[in-house]
Protein backbone atom coordinates (compact mmCIF):
# COMPACT_ATOMS: atom_id res chain seq x y z
CA UNK A 1 0.00 0.00 0.00
CA UNK A 2 2.76 2.52 -0.15
CA UNK A 3 2.43 5.06 -2.72
CA UNK A 4 4.70 6.66 -4.77
CA UNK A 5 4.13 10.06 -2.98
CA UNK A 6 4.86 8.33 0.26
CA UNK A 7 7.76 6.64 -1.12
CA UNK A 8 8.92 10.03 -2.08
CA UNK A 9 8.23 12.03 1.09
CA UNK A 10 9.90 9.46 3.36
CA UNK A 11 12.89 9.64 0.63
CA UNK A 12 13.01 13.75 0.83
CA UNK A 13 12.93 13.40 4.99
CA UNK A 14 15.83 10.41 5.60
CA UNK A 15 17.63 12.73 2.72
CA UNK A 16 16.52 15.80 5.27
CA UNK A 17 17.92 14.46 8.37
CA UNK A 18 21.20 14.50 8.27
CA UNK A 19 20.71 18.39 7.19
CA UNK A 20 18.64 18.66 10.40
CA UNK A 21 20.81 17.06 12.63
CA UNK A 22 23.45 19.41 11.49
CA UNK A 23 21.36 22.19 12.01
CA UNK A 24 20.48 21.49 15.47
CA UNK A 25 24.31 21.03 16.75
CA UNK A 26 24.72 24.48 14.77
CA UNK A 27 21.78 25.90 17.12
CA UNK A 28 23.85 24.20 20.07
CA UNK A 29 26.68 26.38 19.26
CA UNK A 30 24.75 29.79 18.59
CA UNK A 31 22.68 29.39 21.35
CA UNK A 32 25.59 28.71 23.55
CA UNK A 33 25.70 32.28 24.39
CA UNK A 34 22.19 32.00 26.55
CA UNK A 35 24.09 29.18 28.84
CA UNK A 36 24.25 31.32 31.61
CA UNK A 37 21.95 34.26 31.11
CA UNK A 38 18.61 34.04 33.05
CA UNK A 39 15.78 36.57 33.13
CA UNK A 40 13.21 38.35 31.09
CA UNK A 41 13.52 39.92 27.86
CA UNK A 42 10.54 42.04 26.58
CA UNK A 43 10.20 42.65 22.52
CA UNK A 44 7.84 45.14 21.05
CA UNK A 45 7.24 47.10 18.00
CA UNK A 46 6.64 46.37 14.79
CA UNK A 47 4.39 43.82 13.58
CA UNK A 48 7.20 42.54 10.70
CA UNK A 49 9.77 41.73 12.65
CA UNK A 50 7.21 39.43 15.25
CA UNK A 51 7.73 35.91 12.64
CA UNK A 52 11.87 36.24 13.18
CA UNK A 53 11.49 37.32 16.84
CA UNK A 54 8.90 34.36 17.47
CA UNK A 55 11.69 31.86 15.94
CA UNK A 56 14.54 33.52 17.91
CA UNK A 57 12.82 32.98 21.10
CA UNK A 58 11.55 29.61 20.90
CA UNK A 59 14.89 28.44 20.29
CA UNK A 60 16.56 30.54 22.94
CA UNK A 61 13.86 29.41 25.52
CA UNK A 62 14.11 25.52 24.55
CA UNK A 63 17.90 25.88 24.76
CA UNK A 64 17.20 27.80 28.28
CA UNK A 65 14.00 27.29 29.92
CA UNK A 66 16.03 30.28 32.60
CA UNK A 67 15.36 32.87 30.31
CA UNK A 68 11.40 34.23 29.36
CA UNK A 69 11.01 36.01 26.20
CA UNK A 70 7.81 37.76 25.46
CA UNK A 71 6.98 39.46 22.21
CA UNK A 72 4.31 41.92 21.61
CA UNK A 73 3.14 43.87 18.45
CA UNK A 74 1.84 47.36 18.21
CA UNK A 75 3.84 49.01 15.18
CA UNK A 76 7.17 50.76 14.56
CA UNK A 77 5.79 53.84 16.66
CA UNK A 78 4.63 51.57 19.83
CA UNK A 79 8.72 50.01 19.62
CA UNK A 80 10.94 53.21 19.83
CA UNK A 81 7.80 54.37 22.74
CA UNK A 82 8.24 51.17 24.33
CA UNK A 83 12.19 50.95 24.77
CA UNK A 84 12.71 55.08 24.77
CA UNK A 85 10.31 54.48 28.03
CA UNK A 86 12.70 51.19 29.23
CA UNK A 87 9.21 49.15 28.93
CA UNK A 88 10.70 46.99 26.31
CA UNK A 89 14.39 45.89 25.97
CA UNK A 90 14.07 45.66 22.49
CA UNK A 91 12.13 47.90 20.88
CA UNK A 92 11.53 46.54 16.85
CA UNK A 93 10.82 49.77 13.89
CA UNK A 94 10.44 48.97 10.16
CA UNK A 95 11.69 52.53 9.83
CA UNK A 96 14.77 54.44 10.55
CA UNK A 97 14.15 56.55 14.07
CA UNK A 98 12.40 59.80 13.43
CA UNK A 99 14.62 62.43 15.15
CA UNK A 100 12.71 62.87 17.91
CA UNK A 101 13.33 59.25 18.63
CA UNK A 102 16.51 59.56 18.49
CA UNK A 103 17.15 61.70 20.39
CA UNK A 104 15.55 59.84 23.36
CA UNK A 105 19.08 57.95 23.80
CA UNK A 106 18.20 54.98 21.30
CA UNK A 107 20.57 52.84 19.24
CA UNK A 108 19.50 51.03 16.46
CA UNK A 109 20.63 47.28 15.02
CA UNK A 110 19.34 47.27 11.50
CA UNK A 111 19.29 43.39 11.06
CA UNK A 112 17.10 42.60 7.42
CA UNK A 113 16.04 44.00 4.33
CA UNK A 114 12.08 43.89 3.57
CA UNK A 115 10.13 44.97 0.67
CA UNK A 116 6.46 46.31 0.97
CA UNK A 117 4.29 44.59 -1.38
CA UNK A 118 1.27 45.70 -2.96
CA UNK A 119 -1.11 42.26 -1.91
CA UNK A 120 -4.96 41.00 -3.50
CA UNK A 121 -7.19 38.35 -3.10
CA UNK A 122 -5.98 35.11 -4.79
CA UNK A 123 -9.31 35.16 -6.81
CA UNK A 124 -8.26 38.97 -8.29
CA UNK A 125 -7.50 38.26 -12.23
CA UNK A 126 -5.62 41.33 -11.91
CA UNK A 127 -1.92 40.13 -12.32
CA UNK A 128 0.58 43.23 -12.65
CA UNK A 129 -0.23 46.75 -11.64
CA UNK A 130 1.80 49.96 -12.24
CA UNK A 131 3.23 52.21 -9.43
CA UNK A 132 0.91 54.68 -10.87
CA UNK A 133 -1.86 52.63 -10.85
CA UNK A 134 -1.02 51.83 -6.99
CA UNK A 135 -0.98 55.93 -6.99
CA UNK A 136 -4.05 56.12 -8.60
CA UNK A 137 -5.93 53.42 -6.60
CA UNK A 138 -4.94 54.81 -3.21
CA UNK A 139 -5.66 58.41 -4.34
CA UNK A 140 -9.24 57.59 -5.25
CA UNK A 141 -9.09 58.18 -8.69
CA UNK A 142 -9.70 54.54 -10.13
CA UNK A 143 -12.26 52.70 -8.14
CA UNK A 144 -12.97 49.87 -9.82
CA UNK A 145 -11.36 46.83 -10.67
CA UNK A 146 -12.81 46.70 -14.61
CA UNK A 147 -10.44 49.91 -15.38
CA UNK A 148 -7.32 47.44 -14.89
CA UNK A 149 -8.87 44.04 -16.49
CA UNK A 150 -10.50 42.78 -13.43
CA UNK A 151 -14.13 42.33 -12.26
CA UNK A 152 -16.41 44.98 -11.94
CA UNK A 153 -16.51 45.22 -8.78
CA UNK A 154 -15.65 48.65 -6.37
CA UNK A 155 -12.18 48.55 -4.82
CA UNK A 156 -11.80 47.69 -1.56
CA UNK A 157 -9.00 49.57 0.23
CA UNK A 158 -7.19 48.37 2.51
CA UNK A 159 -4.28 50.77 4.69
CA UNK A 160 -2.42 50.73 7.86
CA UNK A 161 -2.63 52.91 10.76
CA UNK A 162 -0.09 55.98 10.94
CA UNK A 163 2.22 54.24 13.67
CA UNK A 164 3.01 51.65 10.89
CA UNK A 165 6.40 51.16 9.47
CA UNK A 166 4.88 49.93 6.66
CA UNK A 167 2.43 52.63 5.92
CA UNK A 168 5.32 54.91 6.25
CA UNK A 169 7.63 53.00 3.77
CA UNK A 170 4.55 52.58 1.47
CA UNK A 171 3.52 56.18 1.32
CA UNK A 172 7.46 57.17 0.91
CA UNK A 173 8.45 54.97 -1.58
CA UNK A 174 5.12 53.88 -3.70
CA UNK A 175 2.75 56.38 -3.71
CA UNK A 176 5.67 59.03 -3.39
CA UNK A 177 4.27 60.85 -0.45
CA UNK A 178 1.05 61.12 -2.56
CA UNK A 179 -2.16 60.91 0.19
CA UNK A 180 -4.49 58.16 0.94
CA UNK A 181 -7.66 58.57 0.22
CA UNK A 182 -9.88 58.76 4.02
CA UNK A 183 -12.55 56.19 2.68
CA UNK A 184 -9.88 53.35 3.20
CA UNK A 185 -10.11 50.97 5.87
CA UNK A 186 -7.68 51.12 8.33
CA UNK A 187 -5.94 47.96 10.00
CA UNK A 188 -3.26 47.60 12.99
CA UNK A 189 -0.90 45.00 11.97
CA UNK A 190 0.21 42.81 9.01
CA UNK A 191 -1.88 39.74 9.84
CA UNK A 192 -4.78 41.85 9.92
CA UNK A 193 -3.97 43.12 6.76
CA UNK A 194 -3.47 39.40 5.11
CA UNK A 195 -6.84 38.60 6.91
CA UNK A 196 -8.57 41.00 5.49
CA UNK A 197 -7.33 40.97 1.89
CA UNK A 198 -7.54 37.45 2.03
CA UNK A 199 -11.32 37.37 2.56
CA UNK A 200 -12.49 39.52 0.56
CA UNK A 201 -12.09 38.95 -3.20
CA UNK A 202 -12.17 42.89 -4.04
CA UNK A 203 -9.68 44.31 -1.93
CA UNK A 204 -6.26 45.54 -2.34
CA UNK A 205 -3.94 46.08 0.58
CA UNK A 206 0.31 46.08 0.99
CA UNK A 207 1.90 44.38 3.10
CA UNK A 208 6.03 42.95 4.79
CA UNK A 209 6.81 40.63 1.83
CA UNK A 210 7.85 38.18 4.69
CA UNK A 211 3.68 37.92 5.39
CA UNK A 212 2.76 36.63 1.86
CA UNK A 213 1.72 33.45 1.91
CA UNK A 214 -0.58 31.79 -0.55
CA UNK A 215 -3.50 33.35 1.08
CA UNK A 216 -2.87 36.08 -0.45
CA UNK A 217 -0.44 37.57 -4.47
CA UNK A 218 1.53 40.07 -5.02
CA UNK A 219 1.16 41.03 -8.16
CA UNK A 220 3.92 42.52 -10.08
CA UNK A 221 4.84 46.11 -9.72
CA UNK A 222 6.08 48.06 -13.07
CA UNK A 223 6.51 44.35 -14.39
CA UNK A 224 9.02 43.21 -11.29
CA UNK A 225 8.08 40.42 -9.18
CA UNK A 226 8.73 41.61 -5.51
CA UNK A 227 10.88 38.21 -4.47
CA UNK A 228 13.91 38.04 -2.12
CA UNK A 229 16.03 38.29 -4.86
CA UNK A 230 14.42 41.29 -6.09
CA UNK A 231 14.51 43.14 -2.85
CA UNK A 232 18.13 42.19 -2.35
CA UNK A 233 19.69 43.37 -5.58
CA UNK A 234 17.81 46.53 -5.75
CA UNK A 235 15.23 46.06 -8.88
CA UNK A 236 12.51 45.96 -6.41
CA UNK A 237 12.35 49.41 -5.35
CA UNK A 238 9.87 49.29 -2.02
CA UNK A 239 12.26 48.08 0.43
CA UNK A 240 13.61 49.57 4.03
CA UNK A 241 15.11 48.02 6.33
CA UNK A 242 14.32 46.23 9.56
CA UNK A 243 15.75 47.73 12.52
CA UNK A 244 16.35 46.32 16.54
CA UNK A 245 16.30 49.49 19.09
CA UNK A 246 17.48 49.22 22.71
CA UNK A 247 17.74 52.70 25.07
CA UNK A 248 21.52 53.17 24.87
CA UNK A 249 24.10 50.05 24.28
CA UNK A 250 22.56 46.98 25.04
CA UNK A 251 23.84 44.64 27.88
CA UNK A 252 23.48 41.43 28.98
CA UNK A 253 20.43 38.68 27.90
CA UNK A 254 20.00 42.08 25.62
CA UNK A 255 23.20 42.10 24.08
CA UNK A 256 23.25 38.57 23.91
CA UNK A 257 19.62 38.37 22.01
CA UNK A 258 20.95 41.09 19.27
CA UNK A 259 23.61 39.05 18.80
CA UNK A 260 21.54 35.98 17.97
CA UNK A 261 19.81 37.16 15.88
CA UNK A 262 22.91 38.42 13.44
CA UNK A 263 24.59 34.69 14.09
CA UNK A 264 24.15 31.97 11.40
CA UNK A 265 21.14 30.42 12.89
CA UNK A 266 19.16 34.25 13.34
CA UNK A 267 20.20 34.79 9.47
CA UNK A 268 18.05 30.81 9.16
CA UNK A 269 15.73 32.74 11.04
CA UNK A 270 15.09 36.03 8.87
CA UNK A 271 15.56 34.27 5.69
CA UNK A 272 12.56 31.48 6.20
CA UNK A 273 10.42 34.69 7.72
CA UNK A 274 11.54 36.06 3.67
CA UNK A 275 13.69 38.51 4.58
CA UNK A 276 17.21 39.23 3.40
CA UNK A 277 20.00 38.80 6.81
CA UNK A 278 21.69 42.50 6.91
CA UNK A 279 25.78 42.03 8.76
CA UNK A 280 26.29 43.56 11.84
CA UNK A 281 27.88 47.16 11.21
CA UNK B 1 -32.98 50.11 48.65
CA UNK B 2 -29.99 47.37 48.13
CA UNK B 3 -29.38 48.15 52.41
CA UNK B 4 -28.83 45.29 54.19
CA UNK B 5 -31.41 45.58 57.26
CA UNK B 6 -30.09 41.83 59.13
CA UNK B 7 -28.38 41.74 62.10
CA UNK B 8 -25.18 41.31 61.84
CA UNK B 9 -24.04 37.52 61.79
CA UNK B 10 -21.15 37.70 63.98
CA UNK B 11 -21.65 39.64 66.95
CA UNK B 12 -18.59 38.41 68.78
CA UNK B 13 -16.46 40.52 66.37
CA UNK B 14 -17.97 43.61 66.45
CA UNK B 15 -14.09 45.66 67.23
CA UNK B 16 -13.33 44.40 63.62
CA UNK B 17 -16.10 45.02 62.20
CA UNK B 18 -16.41 48.56 63.25
CA UNK B 19 -12.42 48.92 61.88
CA UNK B 20 -13.70 48.12 58.83
CA UNK B 21 -16.64 50.44 59.09
CA UNK B 22 -14.01 53.48 59.55
CA UNK B 23 -11.46 52.38 57.10
CA UNK B 24 -14.25 52.77 54.26
CA UNK B 25 -14.61 56.61 53.96
CA UNK B 26 -11.16 56.71 53.99
CA UNK B 27 -11.05 53.42 51.08
CA UNK B 28 -14.02 55.82 49.54
CA UNK B 29 -12.11 58.86 49.28
CA UNK B 30 -8.91 57.34 47.76
CA UNK B 31 -11.56 55.78 45.11
CA UNK B 32 -12.68 59.29 44.54
CA UNK B 33 -9.51 61.19 45.12
CA UNK B 34 -8.25 58.98 42.08
CA UNK B 35 -11.31 59.94 39.82
CA UNK B 36 -10.03 63.39 40.28
CA UNK B 37 -6.68 62.78 39.70
CA UNK B 38 -7.47 60.98 35.64
CA UNK B 39 -9.42 64.08 35.19
CA UNK B 40 -7.09 66.64 36.76
CA UNK B 41 -4.51 64.67 34.52
CA UNK B 42 -6.59 64.41 31.33
CA UNK B 43 -7.50 68.11 31.68
CA UNK B 44 -3.82 69.07 32.28
CA UNK B 45 -2.77 67.22 29.32
CA UNK B 46 -5.42 68.03 27.08
CA UNK B 47 -6.57 72.10 27.71
CA UNK B 48 -3.53 73.16 26.09
CA UNK B 49 -4.17 71.36 22.78
CA UNK B 50 -7.76 72.19 22.66
CA UNK B 51 -6.30 76.12 22.95
CA UNK B 52 -3.88 75.55 20.28
CA UNK B 53 -4.81 77.26 17.61
CA UNK B 54 -2.37 75.18 15.17
CA UNK B 55 -4.22 72.25 16.31
CA UNK B 56 -7.94 72.16 14.87
CA UNK B 57 -9.68 69.41 16.60
CA UNK B 58 -13.05 70.70 15.98
CA UNK B 59 -12.67 69.69 12.54
CA UNK B 60 -14.00 66.82 10.34
CA UNK B 61 -10.57 66.32 8.73
CA UNK B 62 -7.78 63.96 10.44
CA UNK B 63 -4.67 64.31 8.29
CA UNK B 64 -1.59 63.80 10.24
CA UNK B 65 0.74 64.15 7.65
CA UNK B 66 -0.64 67.48 6.45
CA UNK B 67 -1.19 68.68 10.20
CA UNK B 68 -4.78 68.39 10.31
CA UNK B 69 -6.09 66.85 13.46
CA UNK B 70 -9.69 66.90 13.30
CA UNK B 71 -11.34 64.49 15.64
CA UNK B 72 -15.49 65.46 14.56
CA UNK B 73 -15.53 62.78 12.24
CA UNK B 74 -14.70 60.32 15.27
CA UNK B 75 -16.99 61.97 17.58
CA UNK B 76 -19.80 61.68 15.07
CA UNK B 77 -19.09 57.62 14.53
CA UNK B 78 -18.81 57.13 18.23
CA UNK B 79 -22.88 59.09 18.72
CA UNK B 80 -23.99 57.07 15.90
CA UNK B 81 -22.78 53.65 17.02
CA UNK B 82 -24.07 54.63 20.68
CA UNK B 83 -27.32 56.02 19.83
CA UNK B 84 -28.60 53.24 16.63
CA UNK B 85 -27.18 50.40 19.34
CA UNK B 86 -28.83 51.37 22.44
CA UNK B 87 -32.27 52.08 20.22
CA UNK B 88 -32.05 48.12 18.59
CA UNK B 89 -30.98 46.79 21.95
CA UNK B 90 -33.83 48.27 23.89
CA UNK B 91 -36.81 47.07 22.45
CA UNK B 92 -34.63 43.50 22.44
CA UNK B 93 -34.20 44.10 25.81
CA UNK B 94 -37.88 44.88 26.99
CA UNK B 95 -39.00 41.86 24.36
CA UNK B 96 -36.67 38.99 26.46
CA UNK B 97 -36.99 40.52 29.72
CA UNK B 98 -41.32 40.35 28.89
CA UNK B 99 -40.98 36.51 28.05
CA UNK B 100 -38.71 35.89 31.06
CA UNK B 101 -41.87 37.38 33.34
CA UNK B 102 -44.19 34.83 32.26
CA UNK B 103 -45.09 31.92 34.20
CA UNK B 104 -45.03 29.59 31.92
CA UNK B 105 -42.34 30.28 30.20
CA UNK B 106 -40.46 30.00 33.50
CA UNK B 107 -38.10 27.29 32.12
CA UNK B 108 -37.17 29.07 29.06
CA UNK B 109 -36.32 32.05 31.58
CA UNK B 110 -34.11 30.48 33.54
CA UNK B 111 -32.32 29.12 30.69
CA UNK B 112 -32.17 32.84 29.37
CA UNK B 113 -31.18 34.42 32.76
CA UNK B 114 -28.44 31.80 32.50
CA UNK B 115 -27.51 32.74 28.66
CA UNK B 116 -27.20 36.46 30.22
CA UNK B 117 -25.06 36.12 32.59
CA UNK B 118 -22.77 33.88 30.26
CA UNK B 119 -22.70 36.23 27.42
CA UNK B 120 -22.04 39.29 29.66
CA UNK B 121 -19.04 37.40 30.58
CA UNK B 122 -17.70 36.73 27.47
CA UNK B 123 -14.45 38.88 26.35
CA UNK B 124 -15.43 41.28 23.39
CA UNK B 125 -12.56 39.95 21.25
CA UNK B 126 -14.38 36.54 21.06
CA UNK B 127 -17.30 38.46 19.41
CA UNK B 128 -14.59 40.46 17.34
CA UNK B 129 -13.41 37.31 15.84
CA UNK B 130 -16.29 35.47 15.38
CA UNK B 131 -17.80 38.54 13.31
CA UNK B 132 -14.63 38.84 11.15
CA UNK B 133 -14.76 35.66 10.30
CA UNK B 134 -19.27 35.06 9.47
CA UNK B 135 -20.38 39.04 9.88
CA UNK B 136 -18.41 40.47 7.60
CA UNK B 137 -18.05 38.39 4.74
CA UNK B 138 -22.16 37.99 4.82
CA UNK B 139 -22.76 41.60 4.79
CA UNK B 140 -20.13 42.23 1.80
CA UNK B 141 -21.76 39.49 0.39
CA UNK B 142 -25.29 40.32 0.81
CA UNK B 143 -25.54 44.17 0.71
CA UNK B 144 -22.41 44.52 -2.73
CA UNK B 145 -21.60 47.43 -1.18
CA UNK B 146 -18.09 47.82 0.56
CA UNK B 147 -15.76 45.65 2.49
CA UNK B 148 -18.24 44.67 4.71
CA UNK B 149 -16.26 46.45 7.46
CA UNK B 150 -18.49 48.91 8.28
CA UNK B 151 -20.33 50.94 11.02
CA UNK B 152 -22.92 48.65 10.71
CA UNK B 153 -20.88 45.42 11.92
CA UNK B 154 -19.91 47.41 14.88
CA UNK B 155 -23.61 48.08 16.11
CA UNK B 156 -24.65 44.48 15.28
CA UNK B 157 -22.10 43.15 17.16
CA UNK B 158 -21.77 46.04 20.10
CA UNK B 159 -25.89 45.40 20.70
CA UNK B 160 -25.10 41.47 21.24
CA UNK B 161 -22.24 43.20 24.02
CA UNK B 162 -24.82 45.80 25.96
CA UNK B 163 -28.16 43.41 25.69
CA UNK B 164 -27.16 41.10 28.41
CA UNK B 165 -26.17 43.87 30.71
CA UNK B 166 -29.47 45.80 29.92
CA UNK B 167 -31.27 42.44 30.50
CA UNK B 168 -30.24 41.90 33.70
CA UNK B 169 -30.81 45.43 34.54
CA UNK B 170 -34.39 45.31 33.39
CA UNK B 171 -35.40 42.08 34.89
CA UNK B 172 -33.53 41.94 38.54
CA UNK B 173 -36.29 45.46 38.96
CA UNK B 174 -39.01 43.57 36.61
CA UNK B 175 -38.94 39.98 38.26
CA UNK B 176 -39.70 41.29 42.15
CA UNK B 177 -42.28 43.68 40.79
CA UNK B 178 -44.15 40.90 39.55
CA UNK B 179 -43.93 38.45 41.94
CA UNK B 180 -45.09 41.59 44.07
CA UNK B 181 -47.79 42.02 41.94
CA UNK B 182 -48.90 38.87 40.25
CA UNK B 183 -51.25 37.21 43.07
CA UNK B 184 -53.56 40.22 43.50
CA UNK B 185 -53.68 41.38 39.82
CA UNK B 186 -54.38 37.82 38.88
CA UNK B 187 -56.75 37.35 41.86
CA UNK B 188 -58.62 40.33 40.39
CA UNK B 189 -58.72 38.74 36.91
CA UNK B 190 -55.85 39.90 34.81
CA UNK B 191 -54.13 38.20 32.13
CA UNK B 192 -50.40 37.83 32.65
CA UNK B 193 -50.15 39.60 29.78
CA UNK B 194 -51.96 42.28 31.03
CA UNK B 195 -50.08 42.75 34.27
CA UNK B 196 -46.85 43.15 32.33
CA UNK B 197 -47.96 45.75 29.85
CA UNK B 198 -50.30 47.72 32.27
CA UNK B 199 -48.36 47.20 35.67
CA UNK B 200 -44.87 46.42 35.31
CA UNK B 201 -44.33 48.03 31.90
CA UNK B 202 -45.59 51.30 33.05
CA UNK B 203 -43.89 51.43 36.78
CA UNK B 204 -40.47 50.48 35.04
CA UNK B 205 -40.28 53.23 33.05
CA UNK B 206 -37.05 54.96 34.98
CA UNK B 207 -35.29 51.30 35.12
CA UNK B 208 -36.02 51.33 30.99
CA UNK B 209 -34.34 55.24 30.64
CA UNK B 210 -31.33 53.89 33.41
CA UNK B 211 -30.76 50.81 31.42
CA UNK B 212 -30.83 52.41 28.08
CA UNK B 213 -28.11 54.80 29.35
CA UNK B 214 -26.22 52.01 30.62
CA UNK B 215 -26.11 50.28 27.14
CA UNK B 216 -25.59 53.87 25.68
CA UNK B 217 -22.09 54.54 27.97
CA UNK B 218 -21.02 50.69 27.19
CA UNK B 219 -21.33 50.86 24.02
CA UNK B 220 -19.91 54.69 23.41
CA UNK B 221 -16.87 52.78 25.43
CA UNK B 222 -16.49 49.86 24.18
CA UNK B 223 -13.12 49.85 21.83
CA UNK B 224 -12.28 46.47 20.40
CA UNK B 225 -15.49 45.55 17.97
CA UNK B 226 -15.51 49.19 16.33
CA UNK B 227 -11.71 48.80 15.79
CA UNK B 228 -11.67 44.92 14.52
CA UNK B 229 -15.21 45.74 12.41
CA UNK B 230 -15.82 49.12 11.66
CA UNK B 231 -13.09 49.94 9.29
CA UNK B 232 -11.24 52.76 10.89
CA UNK B 233 -11.82 55.00 7.83
CA UNK B 234 -11.44 58.59 9.70
CA UNK B 235 -14.10 59.77 7.10
CA UNK B 236 -17.61 61.80 8.23
CA UNK B 237 -20.36 59.88 6.74
CA UNK B 238 -24.01 59.03 7.54
CA UNK B 239 -24.04 55.82 5.49
CA UNK B 240 -24.41 53.03 8.24
CA UNK B 241 -22.35 51.04 5.09
CA UNK B 242 -19.51 52.96 5.14
CA UNK B 243 -16.23 52.47 6.85
CA UNK B 244 -16.06 54.32 10.10
CA UNK B 245 -13.67 55.03 13.33
CA UNK B 246 -15.18 55.71 16.26
CA UNK B 247 -13.30 57.88 18.90
CA UNK B 248 -11.98 54.67 21.30
CA UNK B 249 -10.61 52.71 17.71
CA UNK B 250 -9.38 56.34 17.00
CA UNK B 251 -7.34 56.29 20.57
CA UNK B 252 -6.13 52.69 20.25
CA UNK B 253 -4.66 53.40 16.67
CA UNK B 254 -2.74 57.05 17.33
CA UNK B 255 -1.76 56.13 20.66
CA UNK B 256 1.11 53.85 18.42
CA UNK B 257 2.14 56.72 17.00
CA UNK B 258 5.69 58.61 18.24
CA UNK B 259 4.91 60.32 21.73
CA UNK B 260 6.48 63.63 21.35
CA UNK B 261 3.70 64.50 18.19
CA UNK B 262 0.80 66.67 17.91
CA UNK B 263 -1.37 63.88 17.02
CA UNK B 264 -0.23 62.03 20.05
CA UNK B 265 -0.72 64.81 22.20
CA UNK B 266 -4.49 65.41 20.45
CA UNK B 267 -5.70 61.96 21.55
CA UNK B 268 -5.74 63.71 25.35
CA UNK B 269 -8.47 65.90 24.20
CA UNK B 270 -10.62 62.89 23.09
CA UNK B 271 -10.02 60.86 25.94
CA UNK B 272 -11.10 63.33 28.18
CA UNK B 273 -14.32 64.21 25.73
CA UNK B 274 -14.63 60.28 26.19
CA UNK B 275 -14.74 60.33 30.11
CA UNK B 276 -16.82 63.41 30.15
CA UNK B 277 -19.59 61.32 28.10
CA UNK B 278 -19.46 58.64 30.52
CA UNK B 279 -19.72 60.81 33.73
CA UNK B 280 -22.75 62.28 32.66
CA UNK B 281 -24.02 59.38 31.74
CA UNK B 282 -23.43 57.73 35.22
CA UNK B 283 -24.86 60.80 36.78
CA UNK B 284 -28.22 60.25 34.59
CA UNK B 285 -28.10 56.97 35.76
CA UNK B 286 -27.80 57.40 39.09
CA UNK B 287 -30.65 60.31 39.37
CA UNK B 288 -32.58 58.50 37.40
CA UNK B 289 -32.66 55.17 39.31
CA UNK B 290 -32.52 57.37 42.66
CA UNK B 291 -35.81 58.63 41.56
CA UNK B 292 -37.72 55.39 40.65
CA UNK B 293 -36.68 53.77 44.15
CA UNK B 294 -39.00 56.46 45.56
CA UNK B 295 -41.39 56.11 43.14
CA UNK B 296 -41.77 52.26 43.35
CA UNK B 297 -44.62 50.43 44.51
CA UNK B 298 -42.21 48.47 47.57
CA UNK B 299 -41.31 51.94 49.61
Amino acid sequence: MLSPTFLRNLLCSMLFIPAALLSISASATDTDRFAHLHGQLNIAGGTAHIPVMKQAARAIMTANPDIRITIAGGGSGVGAQQAAKGLAEIGNTGRALKPAEAAQGLVSFPFAIDGVAVILNPTNPVKALSSQQVADIYAGKITNWQTLGGADKTINLFTRDEASGTRAVFVKKLLHNGSVVTKANVVPSNGAMKTAVARDPAAIGYSSVGYIDNTVVAPTLDGIHPSNEACANGHYPVVRKLYMNTKGEPQGLTRAFIDFIYSPQGAGYIRSSGYIPLAQQ
Amino acid sequence: MIADKRPPLNRGNVTGSDRLAALLPWLAGGVFGTIVAVFLLLGYFALPVLFDGNITLFSPIWRPEQGQYGIMAMVMASVMLAILASLIALPLAVGICGLCLFPQYRRIAALLRALMRLMAGVPTVVYGIAAVFLLVPWLRDTLHYGSGFCLLAAILMVVILILPVMIMLLDSHCRVLMQQLYPTASALGMTSSQIILHLILPSSRPVLAASTLLGLSRAIGDTLLPLMLAGNAPQLSANLLDSMRTLTAHIALVLATDSHSAEYNSLFAAGLLLLSVSTVTTILIRTITTRSGARSPQS
